[in-house]
């Protein structure tokens, strides 16, 4: 399986569970903390994250951030630079 | 914006625009205002345009428009956005132009200039958000609320005897010669959100190579104006907004009068 | 004496045409890079003789909008991309095109409107009339806003304006108009006009025309939703309008050093009360004439200097006295202010003026001889 991670920014999140919706994988869920705004915020509830993007493209506050693992490339080493 | 932190042995997958600025949005939770501001950044991004474009803003709730786009913008008086728009290309015809206007805004005060800025073929893009309600000032009526809505201002549900009909301007506006690609989308879901980026991508090309008016609208939910959660109110809108503003292509360039 | 302040413009070529007409190809002529409008009697020779000029000026956009709300808000936005823009059209468009030009001045642009005035209220009709006073000089749409009004009283003034009116719209970033009537718009005089590019551009750093790489996005609005800010805007609005009120003030003068009737006119009924001036003076009444060329800002310094001197004052319009209250505010009780006008599209004529003339002179003897 290929393995994503998110972050999301929770200073920006409104909490309105359209990631939660969206995640094919059910790996989203509510914080038990709220926010500066008041707002129960997006987390990683499971570490079952697949970084399909849906998350991001739905979120109406551009709050979330997502990455994948690198599929290994022969001959080359661990790589740190990633483009913008 | 600075890069997210590099996670060693992932890479990174989808960050938000560049051209959209760090400034908190204002909308409601679960809006979908923000999603078509963000895919309107990643496409002017994507394709360099971040500074020949220049956006137009309307009164309604996305008046602040311009807090988050960091492109040129002017600010219209309501419902003239596509005619300020018209003034600006006019003037600037090699620059991008877009305007971005709710259902009010576009259908209801702004109804002639919408029209006849279709009709003289403008080049420029024009996003149009239909959630059947004025969402800033509270909720009320507009010309695409459904029959039998429940609005502030149509509190027993829109009737027809009194109100009318769920305006179509977009199936109007397909007939008119001026229009060179009209699309019905939606951004509730990643499927909807990938399609819209592609519409507004097209409607960009397009307008690089002098086409005439594009026009995108975007079926949309209002979950305060609707009084439901986000995640409700888009399941509303699969059910109910769709089957009067169905999705898809009403005009393209291979299918002139679909 | 005479504060009539204008650049020198080297004038080359004299023609015989209408007001409106001139008022055009002097637009031409200034470089005007964009006009939007919407036909009007009796203005529509606007449009006409720039939709046929436009082919030698390509660098000019020439659009007929669907409507004046339309076209008020094109030159909205073409202003806010740096252009030299101007719009016509008489009263009843002008009434539609207020809210654009409310939303202008709060959010800086400068453009040139100009209004060939016809007899109203309502649909009214296409005779001349100054009864668009107020709405010119008062502000016209909502909120606390001024327009800087010029009063043409020649078809060479039609045509000189249009620089002036640019010229001082883009010095201080705000809407110019035009007051004209449809007597001027629609008669035809001789009118020597400048060769094209007479009137530099100014720099327009404020503009949108893309966000240059590097440097801060530029955003047209007229939203300032913190009062705080609003408040802010309204006095940076207030500062540049006083100033205007100290630097712009234009008039011009004929026999007022002696005068024991002061008339105060603007426009085409400046000329006839220049008729009925000397008419008066041949019958031996001391009459002199002050005629406002900038109704916004108004010569209210001067007019309160003659008023000193003066036994009365004769304001003479095309309405029902709507410059008289900002004479009688300029005179503050020094002499009586006597009033005579015609409306709804009616001339007054110099013999009228004469009668009015000489009814305040007779009264003025008995009041002496008390």
């Amino acid at each position: 399986m290929i393995r994503g991670k998110v972050t999301i920014a929770e200073e920006i999140c409104k909490g309105c569970e359209l990631c939660i919706t969206a995640c094919p994988q059910e790996s989203l869920g509510l914080s038990d903390k709220i926010n500066l705004k008041g707002y129960r915020y997006a987390v990683l509830i499971q570490d079952n994250c697949t970084g399909c993007i849906n998350c991001a493209l739905v979120c109406p506050d551009a709050a979330i951030t997502v990455y994948r693992q690198k599929k290994p490339v022969k001959g080359v080493g661990p790589q740190v630079q990633i483009a913008a | 914006m600075d890069l997210p932190p590099i996670t060693n042995g992932f890479e990174l997958v989808y960050q938000k625009p560049q051209t959209l600025t760090e400034t908190p949005m204002h909308y409601c939770p679960g809006c979908g205002h923000g999603v078509v501001h963000r895919v309107l950044m990643e496409v002017i991004d994507e394709m360099g345009l971040q500074d020949r474009t220049i956006g137009v803003a309307p009164v309604g709730c996305s008046v602040f428009a311009y807090e988050y786009m960091n492109i040129d913008v002017q600010e219209a008086a309501h419902g003239r956005a596509s005619a300020v728009a018209t003034g600006i290309k006019r003037v600037l015809p090699d620059r991008v132009v877009f305007s971005y206007q709710g259902d009010g805004d576009l259908a209801a005060i702004g109804t002639a200039e919408t029209i006849h800025t279709v009709n003289r073929g403008e080049n420029i893009l024009m996003l149009f958000i239909n959630n059947g309600v004025y969402g800033m000032t509270g909720g009320q009526m507009a010309p695409t609320t459904l029959l039998g809505m429940k609005t502030t201002t149509s509190p027993y549900g829109r009737e027809t005897s009194l109100a009318g009909y769920p305006l179509k301007i977009t199936e109007l506006l397909a007939q008119l010669p001026g229009s060179y690609y009209v699309t019905r989308q939606a951004a509730h879901t990643a499927a909807a959100v990938r399609k819209l980026k592609k519409a507004v991508q097209l409607s960009l090309q397009y307008q690089l190579l002098n086409k005439g008016t594009c026009f995108i609208e975007v079926v949309s939910n209002c979950p305060s104006g609707w009084k439901m959660t986000p995640t409700e109110s888009n399941k509303w809108l699969e059910a109910n907004m769709f089957p009067i503003y169905p999705l898809g292509d009403l005009k393209t360039p291979a299918q002139p009068m679909n | 004496m005479t504060n009539k302040v204008m650049p020198t413009l080297d004038k080359t070529e004299v023609r015989l045409m209408k007001g409106n007409e001139a008022l055009a190809e002097a637009a031409l002529r200034a470089g005007m890079q964009a006009y939007f409008g919407y036909p009007i009697t009796p203005q529509s020779e606007v449009i006409e003789y720039l939709m046929a000029e436009q082919p030698k000026h390509k660098n000019c956009v020439v659009l007929q909008a669907e409507s004046e709300v339309a076209a008020i808000n094109m030159v909205f936005g073409a202003s806010g991309a740096g252009a030299r823009v101007m719009i016509s059209s008489s009263g009843p468009g002008i009434s539609l095109m207020q809210e654009g030009i409310s939303y202008m001045a709060s959010a800086q642009l400068p453009c040139l409107i100009v209004n060939v005035q016809r007899g109203g209220p309502g649909l009214g009709t296409i005779q001349p009339s100054q009864g668009d006073y107020f709405q010119a000089t008062k502000g016209g749409g909502h909120g606390d806003y001024r327009l800087i009004v010029l009063a043409p009283g020649s078809v060479q003034e039609m045509a000189d304006f249009v620089f002036e009116g640019f010229r001082l719209a883009e010095k201080y970033r705000t809407p110019a108009l035009i007051l004209t009537d449809g007597a001027l718009g629609q008669m035809m005089e001789k009118v020597s006009l400048p060769p094209l590019g007479s009137l530099p551009y100014p720099d327009t750093p404020w503009a949108t025309m893309g966000k240059k790489p590097g440097e801060k996005r530029h955003i047209i609005t007229s939203l300032f939703m913190q009062p705080e800010e609003m408040e802010e805007v309204n006095m940076t609005l207030q500062k540049k309008y006083r100033l205007i009120e100290e630097t712009e003030v234009r008039y011009e003068e004929f026999g007022v050093d002696d005068a024991d009737v002061l008339l105060v006119a603007f426009g085409l009924v400046a000329r006839i009360c220049q008729k009925a001036m000397q008419q008066a003076r041949a019958r031996g009444l001391k009459v002199g004439l002050l005629r406002p060329i900038t109704l916004f800002p108004f010569p209210e310094k001067r007019i309160a200097e003659l008023s000193a001197r003066v036994a009365s004052v004769l304001t003479v319009e095309m309405n029902a006295g709507q410059m008289l209250e900002d004479v009688r505010l300029a005179v503050e009780g020094r002499c009586p202010v006597h009033f005579k006008g015609r409306m709804g599209g009616m001339i007054p004529s110099p013999d009228e003026v004469l009668e009015a003339i000489e009814a305040i002179a007779e009264k003025h003897n008995v009041e002496l001889q008390r």
